[in-house]
């Protein structure tokens, strides 16, 4: 095991209950810098919690959650706002706040930040960093539009560039692809894999889609234009299945395939 | 044993802590004024034509009820004073109160909840914002801030619904007694009795709208429930403190 201040994310024995009902069970893992990691599972399997253990929304009833080697468990809501900022998160149907326009969505998290500590200039550079996150979703045309004027996939974007905006080294993605059409869905696996490689950020990836695992351990990005090209067997994605809170497969690609447990093989086999 | 007593005792203590945050944010950083005036123009300004309306309706209808009673006692001449007693200290408070909780109390238990079941809430505090402070203490200045004012329009429009009704339309009295006796009729006491009402119950109003949003669950359905829930606490409560505070009032020496 790596030591502590390497890692980016570490469960140590977690459990969070829900009404007595362990919904994420004795779940211990390690997030190495620069690695990405595919969470597999049904609905319920305990994986959104997971995601939102890591950064502190949920507390754990059991185990000690560390997030760039500190020890987050039983940190104040005040002090865990500061460790926060070092995460994005993009959430399952984006989450935008819908009385706001994309440009007061995206800028949101750098206005807190500036509120917080950055100085005059800062908050002058918020509009082009802004503008940038948008391109980089190729948004950039929809800066006055609200979220409702927006379809499923932009959304999904936008939240994507609200995620990013701040650059943070590790990004939890919660189903990025779920509810999309297969082709609106690899738009925003590409957008997951360029995120990786232009800005080499750690993530965590909730799916129910073995396809977006195998984009990212299979793919690179093309630098200029985002186009996705091969790079088959890459050791840097890691593949976790969960099912009832416990996780039952931690493993590369390879592994996941050759695995004989029966709830494991009916995701790769879809 | 005591299982049934189990989840309104935690809803309670929720509720507390809610509370005990949301006021004690009045005093801390960041302040978020804009959300403060936003939520003064909705609660405010928004609320403006139906309490206006009821106002006037209420004082005029209690000149017409106190007309015959006062009549068959030849006391006709001070209804200026009925109308004006009942409502600084009892109408114009409750029925504010109860058509602000109607409108407001349901909306910000919706607006709320929504955003809790759509993990805007959620996201808020991934982002580095406190929900309670960003959401619930502006909405709970706001409410608190204007129910007041509002009572004061509602209490003038009704004396003058009454108005209307005493002198234009049955001639009961003349205007001037009607209006000296209207002024006559309230001390301090009552004043103050017709301020700290409203000022309490916009506390009570704006705090079980944000509770009941905040702890929505089960997708749209629940932000339905929460609305309903929220609605019917504020009101009950708005009677029960009614009446405490009245209480308090009624036995306390006059200044």
């Amino acid at each position: 095991m790596a030591s502590a201040s390497t890692d980016v994310l570490r469960f140590d024995n977690v459990t969070v209950r829900f009404d007595e009902q362990p919904v994420v069970d004795r779940v211990s893992f390690v997030l190495g810098a620069g690695e990405s990691r595919i969470v597999l599972g049904e609905a319920g399997a305990g994986k959104t919690v997971l995601l939102k253990t890591a950064l502190g929304l949920i507390r754990p009833d059991a185990g000690r959650v560390y997030l760039f080697g500190r020890d987050i468990t039983d940190l104040k809501e005040k002090e865990l706002f500061a460790v926060r900022q070092q995460v994005g998160i993009l959430f399952q149907e984006g989450a935008l706040f819908d009385s706001q326009t994309v440009e007061e969505n995206v800028a949101y998290p750098l206005l807190n930040q500036a509120k917080r500590s950055l100085s005059r200039d800062d908050i002058d550079g918020i509009e082009n960093k802004v503008l940038r996150a948008l391109e980089f979703v190729e948004l950039g045309h929809t800066l006055e539009k609200f979220p409702s004027e927006l379809s499923g996939g932009m959304r999904r974007r936008v939240g994507i560039a609200r995620a990013t905006v701040t650059e943070p080294p590790l990004v939890l993605y919660d189903s990025p692809t779920a509810g999309l059409d297969p082709i609106t869905a690899n738009t925003i696996m590409a957008l997951l894999v360029k995120e990786r490689d232009i800005r080499n950020t750690s993530s965590i990836v909730v799916t129910h889609r073995y396809q977006d695992g195998q984009i990212m351990a299979n793919f690179r990005s093309d630098g200029a234009d985002g186009k996705l090209v091969p790079d088959p067997g890459r050791t840097d994605t890691v593949f976790m299945v969960m099912r009832e809170g416990r996780l039952i497969f931690e493993g590369s690609q390879k592994e996941l395939e050759a695995s004989p447990d029966a709830y494991v093989r009916k995701f790769v086999r879809r | 044993m005591l299982d049934f007593l189990k989840k309104p005792i935690q809803s309670l203590q929720d509720f507390v802590i809610l509370a005990g945050k949301a006021v004690r944010n009045v005093v801390r950083k960041p302040h978020y004024f804009d959300d403060i005036a936003i939520q003064a123009d909705v609660i405010g300004v928004g609320s403006l034509p139906i309490v206006v309306l009821t106002g006037f309706f209420s004082g005029a209808v209690m000149a017409l009820q106190m007309s015959k009673a006062l009549s068959q006692y030849g006391a006709s001449g001070q209804v200026g004073q009925i109308v004006s007693i009942t409502l600084v200290r009892e109408l114009g408070p409750v029925l504010t109160a109860l058509l602000v909780s109607g409108r407001n109390a349901s909306g910000i238990a919706s607006e709320l909840g929504s955003m809790k079941v759509t993990e805007q809430i959620d996201a808020m505090r991934a982002l580095g914002t406190d929900p309670v402070q960003k959401l619930v203490t502006p909405r709970l200045i706001a409410t608190s801030a204007m129910l007041p004012i509002l009572t004061i329009l509602s209490d003038f429009i009704g004396l003058f619904g009454g108005y209307l009704m005493a002198c234009v339309l049955l001639k009961l009295t003349t205007s001037t007694q009607y209006w000296t006796t209207a002024y006559r009729a309230l001390d301090f006491q009552d004043v103050v009795q017709g301020l700290a009402k409203p000022f309490i119950f916009g506390i009570i109003i704006a705090l079980v709208g944000c509770f009941e949003g905040l702890r929505t669950s089960g997708g749209t359905q629940g932000v339905g429930r929460a609305t309903t829930a929220a609605v019917v606490t504020a009101s009950v409560w708005v009677f029960v403190i009614d009446l405490i505070i009245t209480q308090i009032f009624v036995s306390m020496p006059a200044w």
